[in-house]
């Protein structure tokens, strides 16, 4: 239902053109969940804030195609996408304390978005909020829609904002780091709630997340992405249990296992992410990269079809 | 929140308080000369220098003199002028208080409206050259004295361009009460008003240009765009939403401060006979026993609408509302 | 992205990046140049009276002046009503003979405006050295000591800055400019420049303490200067080398909008008679002698004005700059978190 095609985004800085995005492609599924996996300035969320038509600052420039349900997304009035959002896609942000105005009530800011997209009454539209609320499990959600957000646990608040991202039904949900600000009882409980709204309301929904451990318990699929590329893609027993490429494997080094011997010392990835504006030629995980030879000075393609990986040590790992 | 509000009442009795404590300090404590030649004024005969020490008990102690002042002011309001002699000064201060109030409303209401606006036009066009020359006139605004302001009014439209179409309705300077004579009232009105109003429209404008430029980076204007939100809507149901908070806290600071004393040069440029003016002409004669009364009447009235203010902060904005 | 910009950010000093990124603001330059004009013209005040040969501080009523070798009285027998008044020259717009005209005591106003300049800059620039002085004082040790001391600091300052400034100004002014003030320490006598320098040095303190006194009850109870109490660093070493150069950006940013300010409280003060007293002369008491001129001869109002509107549009612009320069947040955003 979502493809994207080489996919480039690129400022415009003080320090000259910036690529931040550099030829990413990727398909989703009807009610598919893809995991989208990368340290922090990897490019996923800008990526996904593209889908979005989220990216607007006057020196970004945004190349390549982005088609939903077949339809361009890329190059679309800014009306026409306006009507998209909130309505076809719908996303959900990292952090739940500052994401709603603090100045509404919670029913006041879901019922505002179902009375943008839909003809409706305020009264059905704030019948409507205190169903959503009941669905993500707020409860007394009939006192919930006139609390204001600081009013709210930081769960019951992300919560809000899913119940809000899912008033119109969307048929993509982009959450970006939906747990990460939470407690690690309430990441539990939130991630259930996800998987059981794919189930109900067959969304299909982009998880972007750092934490392997998510993944593993929520994609279908997981993209792999590094310095503004993908550098691998498969099914979630692919890249969890087959990694090809050398950052994938990192990743999953850097996690404690759960059942087995635990290892003394968990793994680090040696150095850190390059800056955008001095990328090395050829592989960007080179530099770090334990099996790097002569090779790497060229770009590795992403290939391999279902399961790709942009590494020109796959073919012999 | 009950607790707040007692708690801001407290502190508003205090600062009172301090302020009539700071306003005796000031005229009857200050070294340098003896406080009945100063309230008695220029040229004071013997007897009337006699009269003030006698009326103010300066051979009392200085608490004493405190409670004298402060009864004169509050209780029996017979605090008179020795200047113009036997003139009740309280009576007169409330007197010209209408005209004031007139003033600054008006005022109010021209840069609340162009404010708001000069503000969101320039915010929604950040970077283009309407947002750049609306600040940069927002800027001459500010820097230019209010008094000297109103004189360049006055030439334009009392002398030079008086005769022309444009200026030839604008009656000579003065105020005519709005019970007697509405019409006088809004024309001799009408050019103080924008001239008073010019500075604040720029201050507000560019205070509210910055409060909605900062609103506009927040997390929760990502999420009205996810929503699908329009810009228009996000930018007055949402970023003007949050500023609104401080706007109107410096609403009320500014209109507190103009009624209570900082509309004096515009009443003096225009001829105003308000609480202003009549301290102004007070200034000139040395007759103390006005600027007292004026200062502390119209610092009581800053202080109770500041107190205000932070009443309808706490009514504006949830998060302290439940604090 | 944040990430990823800050990366690109080529990290130097504070003071330097701030520095370089103010002399790339143009405005900001162009204000900074324009005010130290305006600052050298008007300490050449002395220099153009004596090149003009006349003495701003005198009425000369009979005095004449050679205009395209004719020689014409400066002040002109008034040709209205009954003829008794007198009217002044107005604009030669010749420099060094009347280039503004005269004022009703058939002075040099071009003389006089380069004087008033020098005192409304004087007594803008020190009482904003007084107000942010005492102010830091004041900021620091309710700040940094808290307690009793605090307590009392802060309710006084509640009490000043609830005063509106004007009328704190004004029962100053009208109680020590008759009379001058005697502190057994200081003495000012009645009409000295100080006099105006003190009162607007005062009003305005609480408006700097009290940001200051947040700021450094902020830092007070940051990680470093916890560590530094705990390592047994003496007070005076942790509130000059800690606290005092993190609250000096805050400070440096106050002292143009505080000159442009002060500035302006100066000239009301002035035109009301309570400030700069005569023959003494600044841009505000030159507004208020050609007050009575309006109609016939407007320069002796109209220039001074200008000259108030423009230096404080130039601190105004230049305070802006150092803001956006000094602060750290107004660094460039890219989309995305």
């Amino acid at each position: 239902m979502l493809e994207v095609r080489d996919l480039r985004i690129s400022f415009r800085t003080e320090h000259g053109r910036v690529r931040a995005i550099d030829g990413v492609s990727f398909d989703v599924a009807e009610s598919e969940i893809l995991g989208v996996v990368g340290e922090s300035g990897s490019g996923k969320t800008i990526s996904l804030l593209a889908v979005m038509g989220l990216i607007n600052d006057p020196n970004a420039v945004i190349e390549g195609s982005i088609k939903l349900r077949g339809r361009e997304l890329i190059g679309l009035k800014a009306s026409e996408m306006r009507k998209l959002r909130g309505r076809e896609i719908a996303m959900i942000f990292q952090d739940p304390m500052t994401a709603m105005t603090p100045v509404y009530t919670i029913g006041w800011q879901i019922a505002e978005q179902i009375m943008v997209h839909e003809r409706i009454g305020k009264k059905a539209a704030l019948a409507r909020a205190i169903d959503l609320l009941a669905e993500v499990n707020i409860p007394n959600p009939r006192e919930a829609i006139e609390r204001y957000p600081h009013q709210l646990s930081g769960g019951m608040r992300q919560r809000a904002v899913i119940a809000m991202a899912l008033s119109c039904n969307p048929a993509l949900l982009i959450a970006d780091e939906p747990t990460t600000a939470l407690d690690v009882t309430v990441q539990a409980q939130i991630l259930d709630l996800i998987r059981k709204l794919r189930r109900v309301h067959k969304s299909a929904i982009v998880f972007i997340t750092h934490d392997m451990g998510v993944i593993a318990e929520t994609a279908d699929r997981v993209m792999v992405m590094y310095s503004g590329r993908v550098v691998e893609r498969g099914t979630k027993a692919e890249i969890l249990l087959e990694p090809r490429h050398p950052y994938t494997k990192a990743l999953l080094d850097s996690i404690p296992p759960l059942e087995g011997e635990k290892p003394r010392r968990l793994k680090s990835i040696p150095g850190s992410p390059p800056s955008l504006l001095d990328l090395p030629k050829g592989c960007s995980f080179g530099p770090r990269c334990p099996s790097r030879f002569d090779k790497c000075a060229e770009k590795p393609p992403l290939e391999g079809g279902a399961h790709a990986a942009a590494c020109f040590l796959k073919a012999a790992p | 929140m009950l607790l707040a509000l007692i708690r801001r009442f407290g502190q508003m009795i205090f600062v009172m308080f301090g302020i009539s404590v700071l306003v005796f300090l000031i005229f009857f404590v200050t070294p340098g000369a003896d406080p009945a030649a100063r309230i008695a004024g220029r040229n004071a005969s013997p007897e009337t220098l006699e009269a003030v020490r006698k009326s103010f008990g300066f051979d009392q102690p200085v608490w004493v003199q405190y409670y004298t002042l402060m009864k004169k002011l509050f209780v029996t309001q017979d605090l008179t002028s020795f200047v113009n002699r036997g003139w009740k000064v309280v009576p007169a201060v409330i007197d010209t208080i209408p005209v004031t109030l007139s003033l600054v409303i008006g005022a109010a209401v021209l840069w609340v409206i162009f404010g708001l606006l000069v503000g969101l036009i320039a915010a929604a066009t950040r970077g283009s050259w309407i947002d750049k020359s609306l600040m940069a006139l927002g800027l001459i605004g500010c820097a230019m004295p209010v008094y000297w302001l109103g004189e360049v009014m006055n030439l334009i439209t009392q002398s030079r361009y008086h005769d022309s179409w444009m200026f030839s309705w604008v009656p000579p300077l003065g105020y005519k009460p709005l019970t007697e004579d509405p019409k006088g009232w809004f024309l001799t009105l009408v050019i103080p008003w924008i001239t008073l109003s010019i500075l604040y429209i720029g201050l507000y404008g560019r205070v509210l240009r910055a409060n909605l430029i900062e609103a506009m980076q927040e997390d929760y204007i990502r999420t009205a765009r996810a929503k699908g939100l329009s810009e228009t809507r996000i930018m007055l149901r949402h970023a003007l939403r949050t500023s609104l908070i401080s706007f109107v806290t410096l609403f009320g600071l500014d209109f507190g401060a103009l009624v209570g004393g900082a509309a004096l040069l515009t009443e003096v440029v225009f001829g105003l006979q308000g609480v202003g003016k009549l301290t102004y002409d007070a200034l000139q004669n040395l007759d103390l026993p006005v600027i007292m009364t004026t200062v502390i009447y119209a610092s009581f009235f800053v202080v109770l609408a500041n107190a205000l203010v932070d009443v309808v902060y706490i009514l504006l904005d949830p998060r302290v509302r439940s604090a | 992205m944040s990430d990823a910009v800050a990366s690109l950010r080529v990290s130097r000093g504070p003071w330097a990046t701030a520095l370089r990124r103010l002399s790339r603001d143009k405005a900001a330059m162009v204000c900074l140049a324009v005010f130290i004009l305006i600052v050298i013209v008007s300490l050449l005040a002395p220099a153009y009276a004596s090149w003009a040969n006349t003495d701003p501080f005198r009425s000369t009523l009979d005095a004449t002046v050679m205009i395209d070798g004719q020689e014409i009285p400066v002040m002109e027998q008034s040709t209205e009503g009954l003829g008794l008044g007198y009217t002044p020259i107005g604009p030669t717009w010749e420099l060094g003979n009347y280039f503004l005209g005269a004022d009703n005591q058939g002075r040099d106003v071009m003389a006089r405006l380069l004087y008033g300049g020098r005192n409304s800059l004087l007594i803008a620039g020190a009482s904003t050295v007084i107000t942010i002085l005492v102010a830091t004082i004041i900021g620091l040790a309710a700040g940094f000591f808290g307690g009793v001391t605090d307590t009392i600091l802060s309710r006084i300052l509640d009490v000043l800055w609830a005063f509106p400034v004007y009328l704190l100004a004004i029962s100053l002014s009208i109680v020590l400019i008759a009379h001058g003030i005697d502190l057994g320490l200081i003495t000012l006598e009645a009409g000295s420049l100080w006099l105006p320098i003190f009162i607007i040095g005062i009003v305005y303190i609480p408006y700097i303490a009290r940001p200051i006194r947040g700021q450094v009850l902020a830092l007070r109870r940051s990680e470093f200067v916890l560590a530094a109490i705990g390592l047994g660093v003496p007070e005076h070493r942790i509130l000059l080398r800690d606290i005092l150069p993190n609250v000096s950006t805050t400070l440096i940013v106050f002292v143009p909008l505080m000159l442009a300010i002060n500035m302006l409280t100066e000239s009301a003060l002035s035109f009301l008679s309570i400030g700069v007293q005569p023959p003494d002369a600044s841009w505000g008491t030159i507004i208020q002698d050609g007050q009575g001129l309006l109609y016939t001869r407007p320069w002796v109002a109209l220039a001074p004005g200008l000259a108030i509107a423009l230096t404080v549009l130039v601190l105004n612009v230049l305070g802006d700059g150092l803001r956006d320069a000094l602060d750290p947040r107004s660094k460039i955003r890219l989309g995305g978190d």
